[in-house]
């Protein structure tokens, strides 16, 4: 064996040794670098007196002691490093990954940047954001916010030009729709509009997000994870932004000039679609660095939902009440069938695939046949009102939407039992779930476009 | 003979200072100069000295620099500042009213006395 071999292979082990340095998060690259030149003294010395390279890197490990204790000692003096912190200023020694990060944060600027000054636009012809007569920001808040996180997506995952086209025409679509569409202000058709199109134009930022692997399971699930971190931290911005406007009424307040008119002409609407960016790119970069939150809320509440649902059943089956159905409960039930959606949907995005069946499966079985049973009794009430009162706009939704739901919730529940009872992988339930996602994108965009018209815009 | 664990660490800032006071240095040699100096009784760990070295520039007694002196490896350079130079005064300070308290109560290792003194004349 020659000289160099040797010191390949003392290169291999260095390399080696770092790489368990690195696993720990008390020791950051600089340590890892420090305690490295460390070592590299020890056995420089260690082979000056006459030791065989290998011998002496042995030696040399064996002082510095275990790794348990080393890093236990840079944590005492290192705590903020067990808390996973979020670098916005990439203070990593990578400079093609610090480049790149850059360069996110300024897409991300001009993508907000973009949505704030769109959202001004209108009132150049004189309309105003606060108005409470004039619906027009109540239509169309989402054509300002998503289009620009959908422009983010795709520039981070750059498709093919035929994915941006189909883009483009959907976000187009839906601008033209919602007000093209002859829709009273105070009609059936308008209340669906408001509050479906949102849905529906989500679900084509869904498409921006999956546009570089549109066939992917996996790309489909992260955008399930994508959807709950980002509300979860739109939310928390939401309330930030709360916290800002209070002050900022209070300080101006205090030297008597009155803000309201700003805040609720520039700040809102500006901070609302900016922010609808910003928690984009933050579930972005933050991907892997910290710990996902929808999962924790999900594993949290699951329980207690359950608990619940059980609860409402014993009561019905107790004391023998029927539910008695308006619009409002329906929506509320399809709200609570949506809820338990996500429930179970989280906690399968977070989940091991290839971990085996535990307690909390079962849980999830349980809550899933609860929600199915209530859904059962809600829909046969349901029937009987439509034939009562015939269909309207509202009731067709509402029930579409229940059944869109029933199904995908009826066949997780069959697979979930399969799952419990050892008949199938856990890997059916998430293919089922993420090959699910279309369904709803149809169903949302049949409501935006075909109901109005199939109802003449009542 | 070891010395006890609460003494190392009161000693180890004012040792490190010191070394540094005498030029910049990096770890491993500060390891061998301390090693150097008590005739290899204060054998300190890796994991001791380098989080001392980390607080100390986070205190600002210290600060850090990677450094390539020419033919050898990158190394981080460690240099005394001027609070670190005051904080090594005060330390001295303090050390030097140990000391001299110790050198009275001890004045020889052969001036030592038995504790107890037998008593006289009890019987």
């Amino acid at each position: 064996m020659t000289v160099t071999n040797g010191e390949d292979e003392l290169e291999a082990q260095f390399a080696q040794w770092r790489e368990y340095v690195r696993r720990r998060p008390e020791l950051v690259e600089s340590d890892a670098d420090e305690l490295e030149d460390h070592l590299r003294g020890t056995v420089d010395d260690l082979v000056a007196r006459g030791l065989a390279p290998d011998e002496a890197f042995l030696i040399a490990v064996k002082r510095m002691g275990g790794l348990d204790d080393l890093s236990r000692e840079f944590a005492r003096e290192h705590s903020e490093r067990l808390w996973k912190q979020l670098m916005f200023t990439g203070g990593s020694g990578d400079p093609a990954r610090a480049g790149r990060s850059r360069r996110d944060v300024i897409a991300m600027l001009v993508c907000a940047f973009g949505a704030a000054v769109s959202v001004k636009v209108p009132e150049l012809a004189g309309l105003s954001f606060d108005s409470g007569d004039d619906t027009f920001y109540g239509r169309n808040i989402a054509l300002f916010a998503l289009p620009w996180l959908a422009a983010f997506l795709v520039w981070r995952r750059r498709p093919g030009a035929g994915v941006i086209a189909t883009l483009v025409a959907l976000f187009a679509l839906g601008a033209v729709v919602v007000n093209a569409y002859p829709l009273d202000d105070d009609s059936q058709s308008f209340g669906l509009m408001v509050t479906h199109l949102p849905i529906a134009l989500w679900l084509v930022v869904g498409l921006a997000y999956v546009s570089d692997d549109l066939r992917s399971a996996r790309r489909r699930m992260d955008f399930i994870r994508f959807t709950g971190e980002w509300f979860v931290y739109l939310v928390l911005m939401g309330l930030g932004g709360g916290v800002l406007i209070a002050f900022l009424h209070g300080i101006f307040d205090a030297i008597g000039v009155d803000s309201d008119s700003v805040i609720s002409n520039w700040v809102v609407p500006c901070g609302l679609v900016g922010a609808t960016v910003v928690a984009g790119w933050l579930v972005e970069v933050k991907q892997g660095v910290i710990e996902n939150i929808a999962p924790v809320l999900t594993r949290l509440f699951t329980p207690l939902f359950t608990v619940a649902l059980l609860a409402f059943l014993v009561t019905i089956g107790w004391n023998g009440r029927g539910i008695e159905i308006d619009r409002e409960t329906l929506v509320m039930f399809d709200l609570l069938l949506a809820v338990v959606l996500g429930l179970l949907l989280y906690s399968l995005s977070a989940r091991d695939p290839q971990a085996p069946r535990g307690p909390f499966d079962v849980l999830q079985l349980a809550l899933v046949v609860s929600a199915l049973v209530i859904d059962a009794l809600v829909l046969y009430t349901m029937t009987g009102r439509i034939a009562e009162y015939g269909t309207t706009p509202n009731n067709v939704a509402a029930l579409g939407e229940n059944i869109v739901l029933l199904v995908n919730l009826a066949w997780s529940a069959w697979l979930l039992l399969g799952f419990v009872r050892r008949r199938n992988r856990f890997a059916a339930i998430e293919r089922w779930q993420t090959s699910y996602l279309p369904v709803y994108a149809l169903w949302f965009w049949t409501v935006v476009l075909a109901l109005p018209v199939l109802f003449s815009f009542r | 003979m070891r010395v006890t664990k609460d003494l190392v660490a009161a000693s180890a800032t004012p040792i490190v200072l010191g070394i540094l006071a005498e030029g910049e240095s990096y770890g491993y040699a500060i390891l061998r100069r301390i090693s150097d100096l008590s005739g290899g009784e204060l054998d300190w760990t890796e994991g001791f000295l380098y989080p001392l070295l980390h607080r100390l520039e986070r205190l600002g007694h210290v600060e850090a620099t990677w450094q390539a002196v020419a033919g050898e490896r990158r190394r981080k350079y460690y240099r005394i500042t001027r609070s670190g130079r005051a904080e090594l005064a005060e330390q001295q300070r303090q050390w030097q009213t140990v000391v001299e308290a110790l050198q009275q109560v001890w004045p020889s290792v052969g001036g030592i006395r038995p504790l107890f003194t037998p008593l006289e004349g009890n019987a």
